[in-house]
């Protein structure tokens, strides 16, 4: 009961904080709000809903090696995250003229991101 | 903990000839049913990753026509699926108790709150048919829809609703594929077949499938319908 009470409460927050104009400008900051949230959610139903709590080793195990997968997915980004790094002929959208100077990569990688 | 219920009777006449004893038996089972979750976690996060490099590469556009979709709609499914993961959660809790009745109780409640996600996705789904924004040839962007959304070109358009209708298609096929399993464990349990009433474990693992269901709806309901710009 307490866990679906925090549930219900957190789904309000998601809702309210994209609701919240000043916030809805840090497009980046709001994400990661709302995917915080979500996780936490995620992470009350599968430890309390679903019992991995109070569940053994084995299935603890099983259900950590899920979740990391799922997270270690997006380390795909790596790839489309550098791609105009170094551009190669015949990649949309890429050229010798359109590389990042290599000094700010960094910065710019992300300015992109915005 | 779970077991403990079970402890009192005979249990030996359930484990199958492959397994020691009953708590073998039994986390078996669940690490079995974890193992298929982890495969739908697999594909349901292929999908996921496709929606965040899209998002990435035209987030502005995105945000336009999120603003179609109604989050209060949305909200309401929400609260229906976490409700109804309580209500099965209450179940499997009840068939550890071998309460039949509570368990029967709690599993109509989680069915209704099935139908009632059903047939809000079916009025969402539908309005937006009959304004043609719908997968394929026919794919109308301009008319009806909101103001925002009218500055975004029809091809971003059909691949935010290529996207859309994947990936809540694809859950809402769970929820259609749960209440028919769901409809199956409470035939047993109607029955009275002791597969499941002497035994909580196949209750426990039609919820966790379920709990599975609500699980990637908390995901796609801010990643829908609470885009920020």
């Amino acid at each position: 009961m307490k866990v679906f009470g925090a549930l219900v409460v957190l789904m309000v927050a998601t809702i309210a904080v994209a609701q919240v104009e000043a916030l809805k400008e840090y497009s980046l900051l709001n994400n990661f709000i709302a995917m915080g949230i979500a996780v936490t959610k995620a992470t009350l139903v599968v430890l309390f809903f679903m019992g991995v709590k109070f569940s053994s080793a084995l299935t603890k195990i099983f259900v950590l090696l899920g979740f990391s997968w799922f997270f270690m997915l997006f380390f795909m980004f790596c790839d489309y995250f550098t791609r105009s790094w170094e551009p190669v002929p015949g990649w949309t959208g890429t050229s010798q003229e359109t590389a990042m100077p290599r000094e700010n990569r960094w910065s710019e990688g992300f300015d992109r991101l915005k | 903990m779970a077991t403990e219920a079970a402890h009192g009777h005979d249990q030996q006449w359930l484990v199958h000839h492959q397994y020691e004893d009953y708590e073998q038996q039994s986390e078996s089972y669940i690490v079995g049913m974890w193992a298929f979750l982890v495969t739908e976690i697999m594909f349901f996060g292929a999908l996921f990753l496709a929606y965040v490099l899209y998002r990435w590469q035209y987030q502005p556009e995105f945000y336009l026509i999120h603003k179609d979709l109604d989050w209060v709609m949305g909200g309401i499914n929400t609260t229906v699926l976490l409700f109804s993961s309580l209500a099965v959660a209450l179940a499997v809790r009840c068939a550890m108790l071998q309460d039949r009745k509570g368990v029967l109780g709690w599993l109509t409640v989680t069915q209704l709150c099935a139908a009632g996600f059903l047939v809000i996705k079916y009025f969402e789904w539908s309005h937006k048919y009959h304004k043609g924004v719908w997968l394929g040839e026919g794919f109308k962007w301009g008319e009806g829809v909101t103001k925002y959304a009218q500055d975004v070109s029809a091809n971003t358009a059909q691949l935010f609703y290529s996207l859309y209708y994947c990936m809540t298609g694809l859950h809402g096929f769970h929820v259609v594929i749960g209440i028919i399993v769901i409809g199956i464990l409470m035939r047993m349990w109607f029955k009275n077949n002791p597969l499941v009433t002497k035994d909580y474990v196949p209750t426990e693992l039609v919820g966790l499938y379920w709990h599975f269901v609500d699980l990637v709806w908390i995901f796609l309901y801010p990643l829908f319908y609470l885009m920020p710009r």
